[in-house]
């Protein structure tokens, strides 16, 4: 079980039932549970999307889409089944906030499947957990069966006419399949590799049907939204960036946990104030501010607003909303080796750039931390991540290449520091202050 | 092969959920994985007679997925999470020392057949780094002396 974390400058929205029993039903019900979605059946599925439009919540997986947008793209008419998929193949590293949701309010997630389906006209709902999260698995699945026999899902949901069926699908060990269209593939019992698009899964998705794909914490969000209104999530984050956002932070801070703030609160606040600072008052080394497919920012980078638009301005990205803080003790090479063999091991090897690209890398950089590398090495990442780049089919490519580039970029003495036969300079020195 | 009653219920009920067959062959072949110890031959098998697949094309998504396995592992998985956030914290510390400890390397079961040691890729507990699992059950905040306690006691508990 997960622990939970807090903060006064926390606006608690989709956590605000975490640690208050809610994966029960009943209780659920006295937290204002299933109120959201019988709002939402006495609405037309226009009004339901232009609320969502207006919250300006945008996609919590790592994409930002804007949500209300994604769901206009479906089209009304269509001679095959519409479908909603929640994603909860959360799997990027650093990324651990919608086992959270699952784990406390695992109702917020179904309501927000229900609300989705109402909005595209869709009858069925699949909620996908990644294989590892099995303790979750169990918590949606009983979730699921005390919704059924409530009647809140099934047939003629609240006395509306209407049916749904929602299903708990699980996975068995694939980052990859956290892309939408490998997920997909995934759900229909194949090897997660994935689809070219044009088509998108709001047009041709899942068994050829109208998809709806969602991360779960943006579902979670949903029913909020359609409670409090788009306006008011709107104003509580930045202009384009609606709402709050669970923010996983990990790594060398003295107190890492998954808090929940609104979108654009200062990155810099968030690690030395709201997580406590850096572990054992060490110097700041970088941070990775959405996941380990995001570049990183060194610290003179991070006095931004953290939100979709001021991290893309700084040339990151919010991603999954996961914070990765390295202190002065972590080598930097090391860090890019473990990135990388992490994205080699994943790349499903469809497609060559990816395939070769993160496969060489990762030899490249094991030679270089094991202290055999050459100068023409360091700028041989630079350009093997750089062809990486936009020339894959889906993008685990550029999720690979892109925090690689930043690395050698940003850190390149270290890099120079390791050349002609020279051990790590900082190996003992990680060693001697792990506790 | 014959399915056990669990296992019947479970592809009964959730071949209902797709239009597809297939569709519960990822699901499923955990959960057989789970009671047999392995996606064995057998297994395979019997789901492509199940989802009218050949046999390659099972063998084909069996090999995608990384928490399935053809052969059998020690009772217990300590599958040691090394991904960036448990790097920060002593996670590779913790797999050299749980591996140590049990005398194997990554991937290897000890001759007792009780332990099996894995280096995994992120589990998501990032937040509560370094951590592992343990049979589909999360240890978060771990040091070398909780991981010897759990070594130790899941000893004494086969003694008995």
């Amino acid at each position: 079980m997960a622990y939970l974390v807090s903060h006064p400058d926390e606006v608690k929205v989709v956590s605000k039932r975490f640690g208050r029993g809610a994966a029960n039903l009943d209780r659920y019900l006295e937290l204002d549970g299933y109120k959201a979605v019988q709002k939402a059946l006495g609405m037309e599925a226009d009004a339901i999307i232009n609320e969502i439009k207006t919250s300006n919540l945008r996609g919590r997986g790592g994409a930002g889409f804007p949500t209300g947008l994604k769901w206009s793209f479906v089209p009304k008419q269509s001679a095959k089944p519409k479908y909603v998929l929640c994603n909860g193949d959360e799997s990027e590293p650093g990324t651990c906030k919608d086992r959270l949701i699952f784990e406390h309010d695992p109702h917020s997630v179904i309501e927000g499947v229900m609300i989705a389906a109402m909005a595209v006209g869709s009858k069925t709902g699949f909620i996908y957990l990644r294989g590892e999260y099995r303790y979750l698995v169990e918590i949606m699945e009983k979730a699921v069966a005390d919704a059924y026999a409530r009647g809140f899902i099934g047939k003629n949901i609240f006395g509306s006419g209407k049916d749904l069926e929602v299903y708990v699908h699980s996975g068995a060990g694939a980052y990859e399949v956290g892309e939408e269209s490998a997920l997909m593939e995934s759900l229909e019992g194949k090897r997660g590799i994935p689809r070219i698009r044009p088509p998108f899964p709001a047009v041709v998705g899942l068994w050829g049907g109208p998809t709806v794909i969602n991360n779960a914490e943006t579902l979670a969000s949903v029913p909020h939204i359609m409670l409090g209104g788009g306006q008011w999530f709107a104003d509580i984050g930045t202009p384009k960036n609606g709402g709050t956002h669970l923010v996983s932070i990990s790594g060398n801070v003295e107190r890492p946990g998954v808090y929940e703030l609104p979108l654009g609160y200062n990155l810099k606040k968030m690690i030395y104030e709201v997580a406590g600072g850096i572990q054992g008052g060490r110097k700041l080394k970088g941070v990775v501010p959405g996941g380990s497919s995001v570049p990183i920012l060194l610290p003179e980078e991070i006095d931004i607003p953290a939100d979709y638009d001021g991290l893309a301005k700084a040339g990151s990205m919010l991603g999954s909303g996961a914070v990765i803080v390295l202190d002065e003790t972590m080598c930097i090479v090391r860090f890019a080796k473990r990135v990388i063999e992490f994205y080699q091991h994943e790349s499903c090897g469809w497609c060559i750039p990816c395939r070769e690209g993160t496969d060489w890398l990762r030899k490249t950089l094991t030679r270089f931390h094991a202290g055999h590398g050459v100068m023409k090495d360091i700028d041989n990442l630079k350009y093997l991540a750089d062809n990486m780049l936009g020339r894959t089919f889906c993008p685990l490519g550029d999720a690979a290449a892109m925090p690689i580039i930043s690395y050698v970029q940003k850190y390149r003495p270290e890099f120079e520091a390791h050349l002609d036969g020279k051990p790590c300079p900082l190996e003992k020195v990680h060693e001697s202050v792990l506790v | 092969m014959k399915f056990s009653d669990r296992l019947e219920k479970r592809f009964t009920e959730m071949s209902t959920h797709y239009p597809t067959k297939r569709s519960v062959l990822v699901p499923m072949l955990l959960y057989i994985q789970d009671e047999v110890g392995a996606v064995t031959d057998e297994v395979i098998a019997e789901m492509a007679r199940r989802v009218d697949l050949t046999e390659l094309e099972v063998r084909n998504v069996v090999s995608y997925y990384s928490m399935m396995r053809t052969r059998p592992i020690g009772k217990y998985n300590f599958q040691v999470c090394t991904n960036v956030s448990c790097l920060l914290r002593g996670g590779e510390e913790i797999l050299q020392h749980t591996q140590k400890k049990l005398g194997v390397k990554n991937k290897q079961s000890t001759p007792d057949g009780l332990f099996h040691v894995e280096e995994v890729e992120c589990i998501g507990a990032c937040s509560w780094a370094p951590a592992m699992m343990l049979n589909y059950e999360y240890h978060e905040n771990l040091t070398a002396e909780k991981i010897d306690e759990l070594i130790a006691g899941l000893k004494k508990k086969e003694e008995q």
